[in-house]
C-alpha cells in the first residue's frame, strides 16, 4: 500500500483540507484503491515519448500590452467574505 | 569560471582562511504597461485593489493571457546579458497557498526558461574585472502585498502587485566577496536600466535580490548555502554576505554545521536570522499550466530585437575610450548611469562644436557631481543643462574665463541663474578675464610699489611669487589671465 | 398548439419566426414545466423573471423582423458557467452564494444570439462526478424510470441537471461541459444528444475549471439538429482564452441531414471489452449496419492504447484539479469558515466547503504532483496521452473519417447504486468517452436504442479534430436509422 496513514495527513495538509481523524483510513483506503487502478500504466512503454503539452497543436497567442482592465474594486471584493476599504481582510499572517 | 580563490578575497577565520562563495536570484519588474497574464495596469501604487482585473483576483473560470511586451523585455533582457534565448520555453504553475497569492500558484517558468546561459562583466575596481555566469532568466507573476500594520489580529491583502511581470535572473556562484556582489547587482541594474526592461528601483521593490552565501576553505567542494531574502538595497546586500559568512565560519569553526535554509537580514541588528516557517514542508508541485500553450519565438523574432538593442554599458565604454579619448576611469563612471553617459555625449556634442571630452568629463565628475550629490540626484537630474557644462568648458577653452572664474559661474547657474546662459552671465557681472598686458601691468606695478619690504625678500625667496599673484589676482577681482600674472612678475621681480 | 414545451429547438424557433407563438409564451411554459418537476432537482436557481424580461425584448425584435439565430429560445445553463449577476455555485457549497460580476463568453454568446435563460442546472460538484450525486444541491433524479418501477434513477453526470432538464422538457437545450464525458454519459443515459466538440473551439472563460486541458463546453438537446444549431451559437475563438482556436465557425447545421455515402468509420476493436453487456454489444452492431445502410465504409481499427485512457486521465484530472482549485481558499469569495491563522482558516474551509468526491480527487491529484511521485504518475500519464493521440492520428491518417463506439458501457443506474464502497467502479462510467478528452477530439452521443429495461441506450462518434460537421452528418443518420425513443412520461407532475 503506497499510501499510509502518514502520507495522507501530509497530502491533506500540503491541499490545505483539514481532515477528521476518522477520516484518514478510509482516506488511504481510497487513495490506495485509485493508486492500484492507475497501476498499469507503469506497464506502457513510454520510452521516448514527448508528454502532450499542448492538446491542440498551435501557437499561443499573446495579448498586447495596453491596460484594459483595472478600476474595479467594488466588483473585486463583491464576494468577499472579509472586506475593508477595498482590502480582502484576513486573520494576521505572522512573517 | 572563477573556481580557485582568489587570495586577496580570502577572509581570515581563528583557524585559516575562508573563501566566501555567493550566487544571486535577483527579481526584476518587467517595464510594461499591463500585467503578464491580465490587462490591468502594472504601475506601481494606486488605491487598493484597483489595478485588478478578474483574472488577478482569480475570481473563478478567468484564465491567463500572455503579454507579448513582457515576453519581448525578457528577450531583450536574455540578450543584454549575452544569454541563450530559447526559442521554445513554457510555463509551470508553483503552487503553494498565501493569502497574496490568489490562484493558489504562481505562473512561473521552472522546467524550460525563455532564457538560458549567459555573463555580465563586472568591474570590481579600476583594475579588476570578472565575469559572473548567468544560470538563466525567466518571466513569472509578482504576488499581492499583505499589510500587517493595519490591525493587530488581522492582515490586510491588496493584489495590485499581483501578476506584474518579473523577471528572475538567476547568477551561478561566481562571486567570491561582497564587494563583487554589490558589482555584479550594480552592473545588471544598469544593464537592464539601458534595455529599459526594469526600472531597477530598489526601493520600491522593482529590483529584488535573494542572496545564496556558503564558505569553505580555499581549493574545497562548494559548502552548504543559505539564501538571504529580498535584500533591498546595494548597500545591505554587501552587509548581509559579510554578517552571514562570518556566522557561517563561527559556526564551522566552532564545530557546527550549516543547515541549508531561508534567513533573513535585519540591517537594525546587523544579522541574519533564521525564517524557518516559511521552510514547513515545501512541496510546490510544479506542472505545466494548462491555460497556457508553449512559448514558441521565431529565431527573427530574436534577430529584431536584438537587432533594436541600444548601446549597451561596455560597448559605450568602450567607445568613450577610443573615440572621445576618455581614461577607463571616466568611462566606467559615466557609463555606469545611462542617462549621465547620454549627458556627457550631449555636453561635449553641444552646438556642433567639438570640445575637450575630457575637459567636459572632468566637470560631470567633479564640480557638478558634487552638487547633484549634495542635493540626492544624479547629474542629469539637475536643472544644469549639458548647454551650460558645454558653454562653460567653451568659455575656458577660449580663454574668456579662468578655471577659478569657472567654478564661480557654475555656483551662479546652481544658486542665482538656473536657465542663464553661462556666456550672457560672464558678458553682464563683467567676468571676462583680463588679458590686455597693460591693465595687468599697472595692477602689478600697484603691488610692487606697495610692497617694497616683499620685493626684497622674493629676490632670495623665489617662491614668495605666489604671494603676489595672488595680490594681483585680487585686486583684479581673479580676472586677470594668470599667465600673463606670472610672467610680468618674474620680469619685474627678476625671479 | 397543444404542448409547445415538446417542440424541439428547430421547430420552436421556427414557430416563433413565423409568429405562431410568442417568446413570452415559450418562456412561461417552461418556467411552468421547471417548476412542476422541482422533484427532479435539475435547477439550482431558477431566474423567471430574467426569462420573462428577455423573452419580451425578443418578442420586440421578433415582431420588427430582427431575429437572431436563437431569438426566444429558453435555455437552461450548467451552473459551472459564470453569469452576470446570477449565483453560479458550481454545484458545491464553497460557492454556495457565489455571485458573479462577469458573463462566461459562451453564455455571453448564447444572448448574443437572442437566447433567453431560464435559471442554472444542477451538476456534480465542480463536475466531478457521473451521476450527478455529487452535488452539493442534491442529486438529480432522471425523468426515466424503469417500466413498473418507481426506483430513482441517476441522470448520468456530472451534466445531470443538463441531460435532465431537456429530457423531461424544462428547457429547449442545456449548456454543458465535459472533461471525460461529462455531456455524452449524461446525454446517452436520458435519451438526448450531446456532443463535445474539440478541445478549444469553445471559450473555457467563465466557466469554472475542473481540468483546464480536458474541459470543454458543449450542448445538450433534443435533436441532432438542435445540437448543431446550439453549438453554431456557443463556438468561436475568444482571445481571453490562450486554448481556444481561432478558426471559422462553420454553419453545422446544414451538416444534418447530409449524406455519408462513402464515409469512412472505424470500429476500435480495443472498445470491445470483456464483460459488457450484450445489449450495448448489440446496439453497437446496429449502428454498424444503419451507417452500412445509409452508404458507409466501415473498416475495423486498432487503438492500442485506449485501457490506458482511464487510468491516466484519473492522475492527469485529478492533477489539474488540485491545482485550479487552489483559489478557492475563503479569502476573495466563497465561503469562509474561521480558523486561529490563516493555515486553520484555508483548511477548514476547504474540508467544509468542497464535498467528499472533491475532496478525494483533490488528495489524489496532490499526491500525484507532490515531489518523488511527479514523473512516475503525472509526466508518465501525460506520455500515455501523446500515445492515445497518436492512435487516433494514425487512425485517421489512414482514412477513417470517424469512429464509431458506445456512447457507455451501461444505462442509467439507480441512486446510490455505485460508487460508495468503490470509486473507482463509478469511474468506469467514462471508459468509452475519456480516450476522446485525453485526445481533445470531437465526439458526440446520439440515442441509438433501448435496454432490456427500457431505459436510453446510446452510440459515441469520435472525429477528427475540428470536424464537427461529419460528426453531425452520421448522428443525424443514426438519428433517422434508429427506433425513435419517446421522451419519458411526467411521472412527476
Amino acid at each position: 500500500m503506497p499510501v499510509d496513514q502518514a502520507i495522507v495527513r501530509r497530502i491533506a495538509h500540503l491541499a490545505r483540507i483539514e481532515l477528521a481523524a476518522d477520516e484518514v483510513a478510509h482516506l488511504a483506503c481510497e487513495l490506495n484503491a485509485i493508486l492500484a487502478f492507475v497501476e498499469e500504466l507503469g506497464a506502457v512503454d513510454v520510452e521516448g515519448v514527448e508528454p502532450m503539452t499542448s492538446v491542440m497543436p498551435m501557437r499561443m497567442k499573446e495579448r498586447a500590452d495596453v491596460v484594459t482592465e483595472g478600476n474595479i474594486a467594488d466588483a473585486i471584493v463583491a464576494n468577499a467574505p472579509a472586506t475593508e476599504d477595498h482590502y480582502f481582510i484576513v486573520p494576521k499572517v505572522v512573517e | 569560471m572563477t573556481t580557485q580563490g582568489r587570495p586577496s578575497k580570502l577572509i581570515k577565520g581563528a583557524t585559516g582562511d575562508w573563501e566566501v562563495v555567493i550566487g544571486m536570484e535577483v527579481h526584476a519588474q518587467v517595464v510594461s504597461k499591463a500585467k503578464l497574464f491580465s490587462g490591468a495596469a502594472a504601475e506601481f501604487g494606486g488605491a487598493p485593489n484597483s489595478h485588478v482585473s478578474l483574472v488577478d483576483a482569480a475570481m473563478p473560470g478567468m484564465l491567463p493571457v500572455i503579454n507579448e511586451e513582457c515576453v519581448a523585455q525578457a528577450v531583450r533582457s536574455g540578450l543584454g546579458l549575452k544569454a541563450k534565448i530559447n526559442l521554445r520555453s513554457h510555463f509551470d504553475r508553483k503552487n503553494y497557498f498565501y493569502p497574496d497569492l490568489p490562484q493558489g500558484y504562481q505562473i512561473s517558468q521552472y522546467k524550460n526558461p525563455l532564457v538560458g546561459e549567459g555573463t555580465v562583466s563586472v568591474d570590481v575596481s579600476p583594475s579588476e574585472r570578472i565575469e559572473v555566469g548567468i544560470e538563466r532568466l525567466h518571466l513569472e507573476q509578482d504576488a499581492g502585498k499583505s499589510l500587517h500594520d493595519q490591525s493587530a489580529t488581522e492582515s490586510f491583502v491588496d493584489l495590485n502587485r499581483a501578476g506584474v511581470g518579473l523577471m528572475e535572473i538567476v547568477s551561478k556562484p561566481d562571486m567570491r566577496s561582497a564587494e563583487e556582489a554589490k558589482a555584479y547587482i550594480t552592473k545588471l541594474r544598469t544593464i537592464l536600466r539601458y534595455l529599459g526592461t526594469c526600472d531597477g528601483n530598489m526601493e520600491q521593490g522593482s529590483l529584488r535580490a535573494d542572496v545564496n552565501v556558503s564558505v569553505r576553505r580555499p581549493g574545497e567542494p562548494l559548502g552548504t548555502r543559505c539564501e538571504i531574502k529580498n535584500v533591498n538595497s546595494i548597500r545591505f546586500i554587501g552587509q548581509a554576505i559579510e554578517t552571514e559568512a562570518r556566522r557561517q565560519i563561527g559556526v564551522l569553526e566552532d564545530g557546527g554545521v550549516i543547515d541549508q535554509e531561508t534567513r533573513l537580514f535585519d540591517p537594525n541588528r546587523g544579522e541574519t536570522r533564521s525564517m524557518r516557517s516559511k521552510e514547513e514542508a515545501h512541496d510546490y508541485r510544479y506542472f505545466p499550466d494548462p491555460d497556457l500553450l508553449p512559448l514558441e519565438l521565431d529565431q527573427a523574432y530574436v534577430d529584431a530585437l536584438a537587432a533594436a538593442l541600444p548601446e549597451l554599458p561596455d560597448a559605450k565604454k568602450a567607445r568613450f575610450i577610443a573615440t572621445h579619448g576618455l581614461p577607463a576611469y571616466d568611462a566606467s563612471v559615466l557609463v555606469a548611469d545611462k542617462e549621465t553617459a547620454d549627458y556627457f555625449e550631449a555636453a561635449v556634442a553641444h552646438g556642433a562644436r567639438s570640445r575637450d571630452p575630457k575637459a567636459v568629463a572632468n566637470w560631470i565628475m567633479g564640480d557638478v557631481a558634487a552638487y547633484a550629490n549634495s542635493v540626492g540626484l544624479s547629474v542629469p537630474q539637475t536643472h544644469l543643462k549639458p548647454a551650460q557644462i558645454a558653454a562653460l568648458v567653451d568659455l575656458i577653452a577660449a580663454g574668456t574665463i579662468s578655471g577659478k572664474i569657472a567654478k564661480d559661474l557654475l555656483v551662479i547657474l546652481i544658486e542665482e541663474d538656473k536657465d542663464g546662459d553661462p556666456a550672457a552671465i560672464v558678458e553682464a557681472r563683467g567676468l571676462k578675464q583680463v588679458t590686455d598686458r597693460g591693465a595687468i601691468e599697472a595692477a602689478v606695478d600697484a603691488i610692487i610699489a606697495a610692497n617694497p619690504d616683499k620685493v626684497a625678500q622674493a629676490k632670495a625667496k623665489p617662491s614668495m611669487l605666489g604671494w603676489f599673484v595672488g595680490q594681483v589676482m585680487k585686486s583684479t577681482g581673479g580676472k586677470a589671465n594668470p599667465q600673463a600674472v606670472n610672467d610680468l612678475l618674474k620680469g619685474k621681480l627678476g625671479i | 398548439m397543444t404542448d409547445v414545451t415538446e417542440l424541439t429547438l428547430a421547430a420552436a424557433r421556427a414557430a416563433l419566426v413565423k409568429r405562431e407563438i410568442s417568446a413570452v409564451e415559450l418562456a412561461r411554459a417552461q418556467i411552468a414545466a421547471l417548476e412542476a418537476a422541482r422533484v427532479l432537482n435539475c435547477y439550482i436557481s431558477e431566474t423567471p423573471e430574467q426569462a420573462l424580461a428577455a423573452a419580451a425584448s425578443s418578442d420586440a425584435r421578433l415582431k420588427r423582423g430582427e431575429a437572431r439565430p436563437l431569438e426566444g429560445i429558453p435555455l437552461g445553463i450548467k451552473d459551472l458557467y459564470c453569469t452576470k449577476g446570477v449565483k453560479t455555485t458550481a454545484g458545491s457549497r464553497i460557492l454556495e452564494n457565489f455571485v458573479p460580476t462577469y458573463e462566461s463568453t459562451v453564455t455571453a454568446n448564447l444572448w448574443r444570439d437572442g437566447a433567453v435563460m431560464l435559471g442554472k442546472l444542477n451538476l456534480d460538484e465542480f463536475a466531478m462526478g457521473s451521476s450527478n450525486e455529487t452535488s452539493y444541491f442534491g442529486p438529480v433524479i432522471s425523468p426515466w424510470r424503469r417500466p413498473g418501477s418507481n426506483v430513482k434513477l441517476v441522470p448520468g453526470g456530472s451534466s445531470g441537471g443538463s441531460a435532465a432538464a431537456v429530457a423531461a422538457r424544462l428547457c429547449y437545450g442545456a449548456t454543458a461541459t465535459d472533461t471525460g464525458g461529462s455531456i455524452r454519459q449524461p446525454a446517452a443515459f436520458t435519451g438526448t444528444v450531446g456532443i463535445k466538440p474539440t478541445y478549444g473551439r469553445c471559450s473555457r472563460w467563465g466557466i469554472v475549471a475542473f481540468a483546464s486541458s480536458l474541459d470543454q463546453a458543449g450542448p445538450i438537446a433534443r435533436s441532432v439538429c438542435d445540437a448543431a444549431i446550439l453549438l453554431r451559437s456557443m463556438a468561436g475563438h475568444d482571445p481571453r482564452d490562450s486554448t481556444s482556436v481561432d478558426r471559422p465557425v462553420p454553419d453545422y447545421m446544414a451538416a444534418v441531414g447530409t449524406s455519408v455515402r462513402g464515409k469512412v468509420i472505424g470500429i476500435p476493436k480495443e472498445y470491445r471489452l470483456d464483460g459488457m453487456p450484450p445489449e450495448i454489444d448489440k446496439l453497437w452492431g446496429e449502428g454498424v449496419s444503419w451507417l452500412k445502410a445509409a452508404g458507409a465504409k466501415i473498416v475495423e481499427i486498432s487503438l492500442p492504447h485506449t485501457r490506458y485512457a482511464l487510468p491516466a486521465y484519473y492522475i492527469v484530472a485529478p492533477a489539474e484539479a488540485s491545482s485550479n482549485l487552489a483559489r478557492y481558499d475563503g479569502v476573495r469569495y466563497g465561503l469562509r469558515v474561521p480558523g486561529k491563522d490563516i493555515i486553520d482558516l484555508y483548511e477548514k474551509t476547504r474540508a467544509a466547503g468542497f464535498g467528499k468526491e472533491v475532496r478525494r480527487r483533490i488528495m489524489i491529484g496532490t499526491y500525484v504532483l507532490s515531489a518523488g511521485y511527479y514523473d512516475a504518475y503525472y509526466v508518465r500519464a501525460q506520455k500515455i496521452r501523446t500515445l492515445i493521440k497518436r492512435d487516433f492520428e494514425a487512425a485517421f491518417a489512414a482514412g477513417v473519417d470517424a469512429i464509431l463506439t458506445p456512447a457507455t458501457p451501461s444505462a442509467a443506474f439507480g441512486l446510490g447504486e455505485k460508487g460508495s464502497a468503490d470509486p473507482v467502479e463509478m469511474y468506469l462510467n467514462d471508459v468509452f468517452t475519456v480516450t476522446v478528452n485525453m485526445a481533445g477530439l470531437p465526439g458526440i452521443s446520439v440515442p441509438a436504442g433501448r435496454s432490456a429495461e427500457g431505459l436510453p441506450l446510446a452510440l459515441q462518434l469520435i472525429g477528427r479534430a475540428f470536424d464537427e460537421e461529419t460528426l453531425f452528418g452520421l448522428a443525424s443518420a443514426i438519428e433517422q436509422s434508429a427506433p425513435k425513443i419517446e421522451p419519458p412520461s411526467k411521472w412527476w407532475t
